[in-house]
């Protein structure tokens, strides 16, 4: 049995047996999950390359179902409702969960439409409305200053690191309650990786993030919770600084000293 | 020895570089040649009469450069927005197991010679178009279906490839954002397929423009500028592949050919228009 922390603070999301299938696979790929995803904190999520974690965080905005033939079982609980049901909104759920990916993303238009692109999708269209949430996220996102005397330019003149705090802008300025990040370091020189640690910690705040990493310092400087999967399993969920120091199950013990993985 | 290999590759590839522009240069000044005699006796004026009469040693070429442009216009009025559909269906809409097969024959319609086109579009499209629109049947509209028809096939195929190259991730972080398929499609992946697409049209365009056979079944080569869009008319392929035979005078022959020149000369200036204006546009600061 894996071993799971009872956390105390309220919670943003309440997974509860979840299991994943992919398309044209026989057995699921995510097996009998249940966790709590604390409000205002961050939890990572750790382990070996296919363990699953990418898959577990996909599903939360329901990602898998742009793809025919994936299913899903048990429940993710969000704002008291089960979001793997059949008449969900996705639409109205990925403006509440929002998704940061492993390489910038920036859109093939301006740097202002970038960021204003959620806030359209939503129906928002006076101007001094959009002008003022765009430069409000731009700002929580810390690249205001080198982004507000060109916001009329195409945003791939942006660097990589550049790009990654607009994708960021552009997800916050929706005003999810939750964030979702995928390796959002992968592509990332230390540097700007480290402006985008500092600045998942400042969102906190705000939003209740789960991110993905391959990076087990990474998880250990930006996160309040840690959960380590190995193939398909959630082994551990536990604070931090506990999981890191004094794991209970000798498989995350393993991982973390080094010993596979 | 491997320097001396480097410097062969680069004198091969550069020959063969050179050798298009050569012969690009060496038609341009056969046409020129040619066509010397009938520019010194007809002048620009050539390029504005509307009377072509080779027994009274008359030649205006303005109904055939009309026809030539208001067909080719017709035509990717008609094709464009059809292609575009089709690529966006094969490439973001359609379930899997019509992908492969919609594209292949798509890909086999686009290897259809023009001949067969316009044979079909004589014998079975004609009647269709004298029934609904009145008229002869042939004339300027049929031509233009006719190579609507010709080019979409070619056109969606490589629309569809440009499209094909948008990054899943791209398209993930639209939906993520809570994007329909209609979004996606219109702000993500026209927009990122968007040098593609126009590359795709300059080549249809270029192929409906010079098209031959197709359009000289359908269109009647009557050298008069149509009043209606039913009306008989030629262009200027249809003009040049249906008088060399019978052209016996020595300037009804040099106008043929000045007749080509002028085929090249709006060819050239309507792709190189087309590529510098939406080409250019998408690599400035989007405003």
């Amino acid at each position: 049995m894996p071993t799971i922390i009872d956390i105390t603070e309220d919670k943003a999301i309440e997974v509860k047996n979840f299991e994943f299938t992919y398309a044209g696979s026989d057995e699921p790929n995510l097996k009998n999950i249940s966790m709590p995803i604390a409000k205002n904190r961050v939890t990572a999520l750790i382990g070996p390359s296919g363990c699953g974690k990418t898959t577990l965080l996909r599903s939360f905005n329901r990602m898998h179902d742009l793809y025919p033939g994936n299913s899903y079982a048990g429940e993710i609980l969000f704002e008291g409702r089960n979001i793997l049901q059949e008449k969900e909104d996705m639409i109205k759920l990925r403006t509440q969960i929002g998704m940061i990916f492993q390489k910038p993303t920036a859109f093939p238009m301006s740097i202002f439409d970038n960021v204003a692109y959620g806030l359209r999708l939503k129906g928002i269209k006076n101007k001094s409305e959009l002008a003022d949430r765009v430069e409000k996220a731009l700002k929580d996102a810390a690249i205001w200053k080198e982004t507000s005397a060109r916001l009329k330019h195409d945003a791939n003149g942006l660097s990589g690191g550049q790009q990654q705090r607009l994708c960021i802008a552009r997800a916050i300025a929706v005003e999810p309650e939750v964030l979702l990040f995928d390796e959002p370091t992968s592509a990332l020189d230390p540097i700007s990786t480290q402006g985008i640690e500092r600045l998942i910690i400042e969102l906190k705040e705000k939003v209740s993030i789960l991110i993905v990493t391959h990076n087990m310092q990474q998880a250990a400087r930006v996160s309040d919770y840690t959960g380590f999967m190995y193939l398909g399993d959630l082994i551990e969920l536990g604070r931090t600084e506990d999981l890191f120091v004094t794991p209970c199950e000798k498989l995350t013990e393993e991982y973390i000293t080094g010993k596979f993985g | 020895m491997n320097r001396f290999l480097d410097r062969f590759f680069h004198l091969s590839t550069l020959s063969i570089a050179l050798l298009t522009l050569l012969v690009t240069g060496a038609i341009f000044g056969v046409l020129l040649d040619e066509a010397k005699p009938a520019m010194d006796a007809l002048g620009l004026s050539f390029l504005i009469d509307t009377k072509w009469a080779p027994n009274l040693e008359k030649f205006g070429a303005l109904p055939a450069i009309v026809g030539s442009i208001l067909s080719t216009a017709l035509a990717m009025f008609i094709a464009v927005p059809l292609a575009i559909g089709v690529s966006i269906f094969l490439s973001e809409i359609s379930p899997q197991i019509f992908k492969t097969p919609v594209g292949v024959s798509i890909e086999l319609l686009a290897a259809i010679p023009s001949v067969v086109y316009g044979m079909w579009g004589l014998f079975y499209f004609v009647p269709i178009i004298r029934d609904l629109f009145g008229g002869l049947g042939i004339g300027l509209l049929t031509a233009g279906i006719v190579l609507a028809i010709m080019i979409l096939p070619f056109m969606a195929a490589v629309t569809r490839d440009a499209m094909n190259t948008t990054p899943d991730i791209l398209k993930e972080s639209a939906y993520a954002l809570g994007g329909t398929k209609w979004d996606v499609v219109k702000d993500v992946v026209i927009p990122y397929a968007k040098a593609g697409i126009i590359g795709a049209a300059i080549l249809a365009l270029g192929r409906a423009i010079g098209e031959t056979m197709a359009v000289t079944f359908v269109m009647g080569n009557v050298h008069k500028i149509p009043s209606l869009i039913t009306d008989p008319a030629t262009s200027i392929p249809v003009a040049l592949a249906n008088e060399f035979t019978e052209a016996d005078g020595a300037l009804y022959f040099s106008s043929l050919f000045y007749l080509a020149l002028v085929l090249f000369v709006i060819s050239f200036v309507i792709i190189a228009f087309a590529k510098y204006a939406f080409l250019n546009r998408g690599k400035r600061a989007v405003s």
